[in-house]
């Protein structure tokens, strides 16, 4: 292909149009939203959690994660009488069908639905070599898909196993707290079809969030304390044995 | 070697010996200027490789925010479902499920929330949809009602005896 110096230099200041909007990225998605309003959390009230998967499934229809990796999912517990440290634990495909009956008669036995906690010391944010995975202003875990090299520290870094490495982009996923959904006055997927009201979406920075009253008034725990990640998701009812 | 003539003068010397040291550091200079030619280099290609926005709020690009803010919305939210079909939300807030939203059980419908005429929800099994939570499990709450669904409607379909939006006995049989 041959150019005259004349179409060069139309075409000169035409690409630098074109990289400098590629710099500049893309516009505001949601207007009226104010990041500095927000610090989000959830309550997962474990004493309501039957086991049905909705969330699972939601979760997987919404953000389009591939079978076999989850972003969140239910765990059953079977603790057959003092021997709290030796639980039995079972997720069958992440409890997206459901459950089969028990095993074992007797005993105690309960549901944990599991997320990312959006700590707000998180060990995955730490370790990112390229600055691919960060908290938002909002106090929401994210990971920038165009800048994760796929190197699987953040993974190995989460105390909770709430990450994965997407077969399909060889990037790292997780839990957005379905952001975009959350930033348009929406609650989350998994918040949204919950039948029983186990999970609630909670803005921490609102002082009219019914989380507070909860709070103040409820025995609540969050997943491995002694990790001083300052978890943000907030279990009712949560059972020692719980790791 | 001969002895320097007394009659040089003292600054003489002195531009004599500073001329020296300049001749030898010349490659200093060159080296300098290498150095230098390379950090604008490096600013200048920094400045155009690194977007904009990064660093904004911290050492990571502030717009990957705004791109999963902008990702497409599946769940239309019950809200939405209630703007229309307002017949369902009057049965359905008197029973027992009216904590449970639509798309609980109908599944993602924000397509159909757009386009109400080109995308309809597919017609449910309530066998598969009622089961999904009300089979009985021992880790499941005592409180929640749960039945052993193939002993409970020998085979039948939930929505034979039970209205699913307002699912007591009573109300279901009245339909």
């Amino acid at each position: 292909m041959t150019m005259t110096r004349r179409q060069l230099l139309i075409l000169l200041p035409a690409a630098a149009i074109a990289w400098d909007s590629i710099l500049a990225g893309t516009p505001e998605a949601s207007p009226n939203y104010e990041m500095a309003e927000h610090w989000w959390a959830m309550l997962i009230d474990i004493t309501k959690c039957i086991g049905c998967g909705s969330c699972v499934r939601a979760c997987q229809l919404e953000n389009q994660v591939p079978d076999g990796y989850y972003r969140t999912w239910v765990e059953r517990y079977h603790i057959a009488d003092w021997e709290m440290e030796y639980p039995k634990v079972d997720s069958p495909d992440g409890g997206k069908n459901g459950f089969p009956p028990a095993k074992e008669a007797g005993g105690k036995n309960f549901f944990v639905p599991k997320l990312c906690n959006h700590c707000a010391d998180s060990p995955c944010t730490q370790v990112c070599p390229v600055g691919a995975t960060f908290i938002s202003p909002d106090g929401v875990v994210l990971v920038d898909q165009k800048y994760c090299l796929g190197c699987r520290y953040c993974v190995q870094a989460c105390p909770y196993g709430c990450r994965f490495i997407n077969p399909q982009t060889n990037t790292a996923n997780k839990c957005t707290l379905c952001y975009h959904r959350i930033t348009k006055g929406l609650t989350t997927a998994c918040c949204e079809v919950c039948p029983t009201g186990t999970r609630q979406l909670a803005n921490l920075k609102d002082p009219k969030d019914p989380i507070h009253e909860f709070l103040r008034t409820h025995s609540v725990q969050v997943l491995k304390p002694q990790m001083a990640t300052h978890s943000k998701c907030f279990y009712n009812g949560l059972d020692g044995s719980v790791r | 070697m001969a002895a320097e003539p007394a009659s040089i003068r003292p600054s003489r010397f002195w531009w004599n010996t500073g001329m020296k040291i300049l001749q030898d550091t010349g490659h200093l200079f060159r080296v300098a200027a290498v150095f230098l030619v390379g950090f604008v280099a490096f600013l200048v290609l920094r400045s155009l490789l690194v977007p904009r926005s990064f660093g904004r709020y911290g050492h990571y690009r502030a717009n990957a925010i705004t791109e999963i803010a902008a990702l497409p919305v599946h769940y239309a939210g019950h809200q939405v479902c209630e703007g229309c079909h307002t017949d369902v939300l009057d049965v359905k807030s008197k029973g027992v499920h009216k904590g449970v939203a639509c798309e609980s059980c109908h599944g993602p419908l924000a397509a159909h929330a757009d386009d109400p005429a080109a995308v309809t929800p597919a017609k449910l099994d309530t066998r598969i949809l009622c089961a999904r939570c009300h089979q009985e499990n021992l880790a499941k709450p005592k409180d929640f009602p749960q039945v052993n669904a193939p002993e409970h409607s020998s085979g039948a379909a939930c929505n034979t005896c039970h209205q699913p939006h307002s699912p007591a006995m009573n109300v279901g049989v009245a339909q």
